[in-house]
């Protein structure tokens, strides 16, 4: 199912004017935000199809903008979000593309903050609903509406195994996994989307797993930033 | 979920003898485990979120910031007090309340996405209307949006409801068949009956295009919200009266996805085809532009379609 729930029909509540090109995009950037895991120092942002076309009458720009300092969808600061960045030392580049895009509404978005560096791709399917299709360029489809962890790890045999049974220890069902790799023996992701947020408990001990590199929180649910230290 | 089709919220809902509204709380309360409490407060408070952006179209400037469009909202509400209205005045206040919250909408205020933000004045334009009218609960209402929100579930997920995808049949359409039949239901009518409006609603909006006037959500997409509150109490008012989708309302839903997937890009909220560029539109988009964004060059972009897999930077380590 493309959409989960009742509330991502009737809902979110947001900042106007399109749920797909405002609210949406808000929540792209803010997906975005914690894969990078802070306030990045420079974006780079390349809209497709309809993004591309119509951003600048839809505030699609300003929403991630904003998505990308944290804000929810009805944040009142997304229209002045370029002020917000400014503020933040965040500096932002946008593009358009002409060039055919998996679905109308696609964003690609790269961000920088010192060392750390990212990129997701991903498209807004209608009321405020996104899809993640990649990050870093591994294929994945993220929803954001349920708490999910992003694993980034060496594509070694057993550590899938290790990784899901020091989650099933702390008795959190996975709803839905998946992975992609580079190459063989190479760099791998696992993405799982998880029936409730995983503890900080749980967190410790799988990076301390062997060949685990880097573990991300994705959750829209939440507020706060879910990375934060 | 335990329903994908149309056709499954009446028998499951007859069969157990629950509303829709019922079969839709229960069902969100199993797929989310979150207590019921939890899920019927935030529907309520998504209500009031509805009722203040109509209380702020009818009372505060709602001058978008294009300057294109405000105050339309505020003029049906002024001309229902004059006298006698051609729609009847329920009609009518249905109508100023739905542009009065896309009005809101298109001033970057706070609304309800009803499936969308772009249809976003639909739902509290027929239900906060009708409200007064009947001297309904809130908590009556609040079971409505999860009728509307069980319609919207099954036309999401077995069409689409953004205009990039479908058009405006998605958009508009899909809130039109949602306020439809949770109209119905509201009123105390069938399951069966719900399911009926909810097709004919829909058959009226079949193959509209989504073709925003510089792309904004503002022309013709407020006026199509005020027009969109009328239809859907007509369509409730079909239903109840008896009459019956002839095509299955599922089968419907299906048209839907079968006219917009074969809508040309330009229809489809690219502002590159219809109302946008008829030579009005044009004038006034090119009033407006002034893009900030440069175009992505060739090498840089080709990298962002390939799904090869190539050189990755490294992130922080854990």
């Amino acid at each position: 199912m493309r959409f989960k729930d009742v509330f991502s029909i009737i809902g979110p509540s947001m900042t106007g004017p399109s749920s797909s090109h405002t609210a949406g995009a808000a929540r792209l950037g803010r997906i975005a935000r914690q894969w990078l895991g802070c306030t990045p120092e420079r974006a780079r942002l390349t809209l497709y199809g309809s993004f591309a076309d119509t951003y600048q009458g839809h505030g699609t720009d300003l929403a991630l903008i904003g998505g990308l300092l944290g804000y929810v969808t009805d944040d009142p600061r997304i229209p002045d979000a370029e002020q917000y960045a400014v503020e933040a030392g965040m500096e932002v580049e946008f593009y358009t593309s002409g060039l055919p895009a998996p679905h109308p509404n696609t964003v690609k978005i790269e961000l920088w903050h010192g060392e750390r560096e990212c990129s997701l791709i991903g498209a807004s399917i209608g009321g405020g609903s996104v899809s993640v299709h990649a990050l870093n360029d591994f294929r994945v489809q993220i929803s954001g509406e349920f708490p999910t962890l992003v694993l980034r790890h060496a594509d070694k045999a057993g550590v899938l195994a290790s990784v899901t049974s020091t989650i099933s220890s702390s008795g959190v069902n996975i709803g839905y996994m998946q992975v992609d790799r580079k190459a063989r023996d190479g760099e791998a992701l696992t993405a799982m989307e998880m029936d409730a947020p995983p503890s900080e408990e749980i967190l410790k001990r799988l990076r301390s797993l062997d060949h685990v590199l880097n573990i991300r929180v994705i959750d829209l649910k939440r507020g706060v930033d879910p990375n934060a230290v | 979920m335990r329903f994908k089709h149309l056709h499954e919220l009446n028998t499951i809902c007859t069969a157990e003898s629950k509303t829709i509204a019922q079969l839709m709380i229960e069902e969100q309360v199993q797929e989310t485990n979150t207590p019921e409490a939890d899920v019927v407060k935030q529907m309520s408070e998504y209500y009031q979120v509805m009722k203040e952006a109509v209380r702020k179209g009818l009372t505060e400037d709602t001058t978008s910031r294009s300057g294109l469009t405000g105050g339309d909202g505020k003029k049906m509400a002024e001309y229902i007090r004059q006298g006698e209205t051609c729609s009847g005045d329920a009609s009518a206040l249905a109508m100023a309340y739905a542009l009065c919250v896309s009005e809101v909408n298109a001033s970057m205020g706070r609304i309800v996405a009803t499936p969308t933000a772009g249809s976003c004045g639909i739902i509290p334009g027929v239900f906060i209307s009708s409200q007064e009218r009947f001297g309904w609960t809130d908590e009556h209402l609040v079971n409505g949006l999860f009728c509307a929100g069980a319609i919207g579930y099954v036309i999401a997920n077995n069409s689409f409801i953004s205009g990039a995808e479908g058009g405006c049949q998605a958009e508009v359409g899909s809130a039109i068949g949602m306020a439809a039949g949770a109209m119905v239901e509201l009123r105390g009518g069938t399951p069966e009956q719900v399911v009926h409006a909810v097709g004919l609603a829909l058959k009226n909006t079949l193959g509209l295009i989504c073709d925003p006037v510089a792309g904004l959500v503002e022309i013709p997409c407020i006026v199509r919200n005020g027009l969109g509150a009328v239809t859907a109490l007509a369509a409730a008012d079909m239903a109840l009266a008896g009459v019956r989708s002839a095509i299955p309302s599922d089968e419907v839903i299906d048209v839907m996805l079968e006219v917009g997937s074969a809508m040309p890009s330009r229809h489809r909220e690219t502002a590159q085809g219809g109302l946008a560029q008829t030579p009005t539109g044009r004038k006034m988009m090119q009033k407006l532009a002034k893009p900030k964004a440069k175009r992505a060059e060739p090498e840089e972009t080709s990298e962002t379609d390939s799904e090869a897999p190539g050189v990755q930077p490294e992130m922080d380590e854990k």
